[in-house]
């Protein structure tokens, strides 16, 4: 008998506290087929955030730390330094990396960090209740945006990917989604090669992963797929935003 | 015996921490530290270590946690107002069991308050500092040669009870030059780093550098545990010396760092006009040597003075370790004033009544 589907080993045999239809898991699980396939379980080092993967730390086989709010990119810089041929990525949501983290993301970057970061965009805060995040859309409707965000008084979302390949010390920077099996493809690949990146000592990498929140958008995970394709991706495009490898800068 | 050589407090912090082993340094510009972070810039490299400016104190301290995490000895440095910002980390250290140092060369406060010499994060040091149930073990040295000792001491208590150690000098102490010596030490036996999450390397069960517990019962039972190791460090690691306190007293001082140096100096003064005074110099802040009270207590005919420049900090564990068996007085400048001989000597004129 063939096997055609099985559980990475870097992931363990646990079960997730995701709430039902969530994406976190298919990334967790690209994220662990990448390190399996590059056979890297034994050097990855893996940094969990706060927010809604702040258990992640429970789920990924390899060594693990859990950061305070915002910090995974210096924690990952002290591990990295500490180690250096480890792999280190970190595993942050949106308002861990782009609200309370800003600063230690874009000098992680700005250092050209030989460290990875995933980071999962659901334009919401998730594992408090639903809250505006950096990344909630103009109009979007939020617990603490009830009328819908206000650009006036709330201000504009932020394009992390844009903005951090802006910085010299980011080798590879691609913004993914994961709503429909063509881009989940697109997206494994992606992770895949900010891996690769890091282990050719190349500099910083970051992939942007656009993902669903059902539960605190209030919606149902078939609609929440339709919600991202029709909201998320006009305003966040995408693609590689950009690759030094090839000096593609978008 | 090695050679004595003449350094400044703040450089020979960063040339005993390559002694004792420490890999990774991260560190941050801030008055009166700053030349701890730029000698180890210019050393570490040299000796094949890490040397790392971070983005901000909040940054660097959680590269300490990263490092640290990883089974490396590591060291940060800040004064006060970047110490604050280091407080959520330190924290988190102590709560995740990691092992490091950490330089406060003090300043006064609040706020920005100053750059000039104060010893006004006391309370910061040895009752928390950062959120819930932890602690610090506190140095504080007196003098270059002893800021010396006890960085190098402070990595080894920092592996053997896996807790971070802090060693507090003051602005004076940072930036006075005098004559060192980096001793033979000999080699410590210590836990090895088991629990290191410096990638598997055929480990069979991963590691985690973790200080959540979200099950009310897990918390308190990891509390407890920290707590008995509290327990222990305060059994073990109490440090203190006692200076001119064999004979009967007209008042014993409590002083601590550079300022105990000034209070020998009152005593000395004091001793001509016949009062006889003692000094408490506490070396480790926390834990706080209670046991030098009880030796004292009775040869001291007006209690203790506690002598700080800040404005009452300390004072509060003086009466707690007196416990109402003598009267505690106070003496503290503040804001970067440093007290005189004679400044101090009056004081205590004031209280055991003049000349005798």
């Amino acid at each position: 008998m063939t096997v055609v589907f099985d559980r990475p080993k870097a992931l363990l045999d646990v079960p997730t506290h995701y709430c039902p239809g969530c994406t976190h898991g298919v990334i967790h699980r690209l994220v662990a087929e990448v390190i399996d396939e590059l056979g890297i379980l034994d050097k990855t080092i893996g940094v969990a955030p706060v927010g809604c993967s702040v258990l992640a730390y429970d789920y990924f086989a390899c060594d693990m730390y859990e950061a305070a709010h915002g910090r995974a990119p210096a924690v990952a810089t002290g591990i990295k330094r500490a180690v250096p041929d480890s792999v280190v990525f970190t595993y942050q949501g949106d308002g861990d990396l782009a609200a309370i983290g800003t600063a230690e993301i874009v000098h992680a970057a700005a250092r050209g960090e030989k460290i990875t970061t995933i980071f999962v965009n659901n334009a919401i805060y998730g594992m408090t209740g639903g809250q505006m995040a950096p990344t909630t859309l103009p109009g979007q409707v939020t617990e603490t945006s009830p009328y819908g965000r206000d650009v006036k008084t709330a201000g504009y979302p932020i394009r992390v990917s844009e903005m951090i390949s802006t910085l010299d010390g980011a080798v590879y920077v691609e913004r993914v989604s994961v709503d429909s099996v063509p881009n989940i493809i697109k997206a494994k690949k992606a992770i895949k090669k900010a891996f690769e990146i890091q282990l050719q000592g190349l500099g910083f990498s970051l992939v942007e992963v656009l993902s669903i929140c059902p539960t605190n958008w209030g919606l149902s995970p078939n609609e929440s797929v339709k919600w991202l394709r029709d909201n998320m991706i006009p305003y966040y495009p995408l693609g590689v935003k950009k690759d030094a490898t090839t000096g593609e800068v978008k | 015996m090695a050679d004595k050589v003449l350094m400044k407090g703040n450089e020979a912090i960063g040339e005993a921490a390559i002694h004792a082993g420490c890999q990774c340094f991260f560190g941050y510009p801030i008055t009166p530290q700053t030349e701890v972070a730029a000698y180890m810039s210019r050393r570490m490299p040299k000796v094949g270590r890490v040397f790392l400016q971070a983005e901000s104190e909040v940054a660097a301290i959680n590269m300490v946690y990263g490092a640290a995490g990883a089974g490396v000895r590591v060291m940060t440095s800040s004064s006060s107002p970047g110490i604050s910002l280091k407080a959520e980390g330190i924290s988190y250290i102590a709560g995740a069991e990691l092992p490091c140092v950490i330089i406060n060369i003090v300043r006064g406060g609040p706020g920005l308050g100053g750059i000039q010499p104060a010893q006004s994060d006391y309370f910061q040091a040895t009752k928390g500092g950062g959120h819930g149930d932890y602690r610090l073990v506190v140095f504080a040295p007196a003098s270059v040669q002893e800021m010396v000792d006890l960085v190098q001491d402070a990595f080894d208590v920092a592996d053997k009870y896996r807790n971070p150690v802090m060693v507090m000098g003051d602005g004076m102490l940072g930036q006075m030059m005098e004559p060192v010596e980096f001793k033979e030490r000999p080699k410590k036996e210590l836990p090895e780093k088991t629990w290191a999450a410096n990638g598997l390397k055929g480990r069979e069960k991963h590691n985690i550098i973790n200080s959540l517990f979200l099950k009310p019962e897990e918390l308190e039972a990891h509390n407890n545990k920290l707590q008995e190791k509290y327990r222990e460090i305060e059994k073990n690691e109490v440090r203190y010396e006692l200076y001119n306190c064999d004979e009967e007293m007209d008042l014993v001082i409590v002083s601590y760092g550079t300022l105990s140096r000034i209070c020998k100096n009152a005593i000395k003064m004091l001793k001509k006009e016949g009062i006889n005074v003692g000094l408490i110099r506490p070396i480790t802040l926390w834990p706080y040597p209670v046991e030098a009270f009880d030796k004292v207590i009775d040869k001291t005919k007006n209690g203790f003075i506690s002598v700080e420049m800040s404005c009452g900090q300390m004072l509060e564990d003086v009466q707690l370790a007196v416990n109402g068996r003598k009267p505690v007085h106070f003496y503290g400048r503040s804001g970067g004033m440093v007290p005189t001989p004679a400044e101090i000597a009056n004081k205590i004129k004031g209280i055991v009544g003049g000349a005798k």
